[in-house]
């Protein structure tokens, strides 16, 4: 894994799964209001997030993911602490 | 272009059983599908309900599905789709020595529907059973019907998948979201021992009951019966069962391939359980097989449970899409939670 993340490869991931423009794929976007992703999209949109980084989403983290913060946090934490190990 | 590689397993993932095919091997010999006439669409719908054609079928990809009037049993479309599977495979009931009926939705708690069809059919002697395992039961039985072939028990097999599913949906706004997604149906294989090289290669069935609150029928956690729930309605979690399908779709059709010993780019024809068309597209995205090699005819009958593979199956066949030595993929989940595939080669 790269030492960095690029917010740009997630915008791309997420625009093509969403059948959106990747610059409307912004950290305050909500997935409901501003991309129009219903609850299968998001469970698409995290398959695919986890297949491509290697992470697990917990459960009980899935009813806190609102926006494209939410989802670029938890990536960036758990790229953090892969770091750390 | 298909997955080559082993798909990515998550740390709590279910874990699988398969089972490469044993002793004397079995196919498939005849197939038939019956579904009752009158069509309700996604317009009638909207007049009996908060809805709207466009957000059903943005969700599930449905337009109509097929409504047995009042009164029909599920003992019917049974008959109706046996009658057509047997004529498809050129015997008759009385060659029968087993038959098997899936259904989530019998017309009593007994007599089983395997039996009523052998009074219907005149045609004792066959050991006769139904059995549930909501929208994965056509797997189960034929993989039961694969079980009695190896080993001898039997000869000629009918299995069948019967629904009559709207006697569990409610049309009004209570309805829970279920109503658009159900319809009624039945389909039927005849399985028989094998010539060549055709048959059932391989098996990935399993089940996991503690996901059983995911979908139901009527009264939880007591049930219908025990809670006497004189209407149970069926009621799904849908975003739970969509994680759930598209993973266990593509980790069973991977499985079956491996213990079949080839690869996913050699399937010909994937005929899953026509559940949602989003589950159906996702999971075909996700093995990386392209639409023209998925059967698919949930727009016209939503999701008929334990029919729905035997429907798109004979749909399949009818429109010259299966031909001898093709391999075909049949994979099914349910409520249970239940999950089953096979890998065969066509007869």
């Amino acid at each position: 894994m790269s030492d960095k993340l690029d917010f740009s490869e997630l915008q791309r991931l997420a625009a093509e799964l969403l059948g959106v423009d990747p610059d409307d794929v912004q950290r305050n976007k909500s997935f409901a209001k501003d991309l129009a992703a219903d609850s299968l999209d998001l469970v698409e949109l995290i398959n695919a997030v986890e297949d491509k980084y290697d992470v697990e989403l917990p459960e009980e983290r899935l009813d806190g993911m609102k926006n494209i913060g939410d989802l670029w946090a938890f990536l960036e934490e758990e790229h953090s602490r892969k770091q750390e190990v | 272009m298909a997955i080559t590689s082993a798909p990515r397993v998550r740390s709590d993932a279910l874990p699988l059983r398969t089972f490469k095919a044993q002793g004397r091997p079995s196919a498939i010999y005849g197939v038939g599908a019956y579904a009752p006439e009158s069509k309700l669409s996604n317009f009638d719908l909207e007049k009996m309900f908060d809805t709207s054609d466009q957000w059903i079928t943005e969700r599930t990809g449905i337009r109509t599905r097929h409504i047995a009037e009042a009164g029909t049993r599920t003992l019917d479309l049974a008959r109706e789709a046996g009658s057509r599977a047997l004529a498809a495979a050129g015997i008759t009931a009385q060659d029968l020595d087993t038959i098997i009926v899936g259904t989530s939705t019998p017309d009593g708690p007994f007599p089983s529907i395997a039996c009523r069809l052998q009074d219907e059919w005149d045609a004792p002697g066959a050991y006769a059973y139904d059995l549930l395992a909501a929208c994965t039961s056509f797997v189960y039985g034929l993989a039961n019907a694969d079980a009695a072939i190896a080993s001898g028990r039997a000869e000629n097999v009918l299995v069948i998948g019967a629904e009559v599913l709207s006697r569990n949906l409610d049309y009004t706004q209570r309805g829970t979201g279920t109503a658009v997604i159900f319809g009624d149906g039945a389909g039927a294989a005849v399985v028989r021992p094998a010539a060549g090289s055709a048959g059932f290669k391989a098996w990935c069935l399993g089940g996991d009951g503690r996901g059983y609150e995911q979908v139901t029928c009527g009264n939880v956690p007591l049930g219908a019966y025990a809670a006497k729930d004189a209407n149970p309605i069926i009621n799904m979690k849908g975003p739970e069962v969509f994680k759930f399908a598209v993973d266990i779709f593509l980790r069973q059709a991977y499985e079956v391939c491996q213990t079949a010993g080839i690869s996913l780019d050699e399937i010909d024809l994937f005929v899953p359980h026509q559940a949602n068309f989003r589950i159906i597209d996702a999971a075909a995205r996700r093995i990386g097989l392209p639409m023209e090699k998925v059967a698919h005819n949930i727009d016209e009958y939503g999701n008929t449970s334990s029919a729905s593979i035997p429907l798109a199956l004979e749909e399949a066949i009818r429109a010259g899409r299966v031909k001898t030595g093709d391999k075909v993929l049949l994979a099914g989940f349910g409520a249970g939670l239940t999950w089953g595939a096979t890998l065969l080669e066509w007869a």
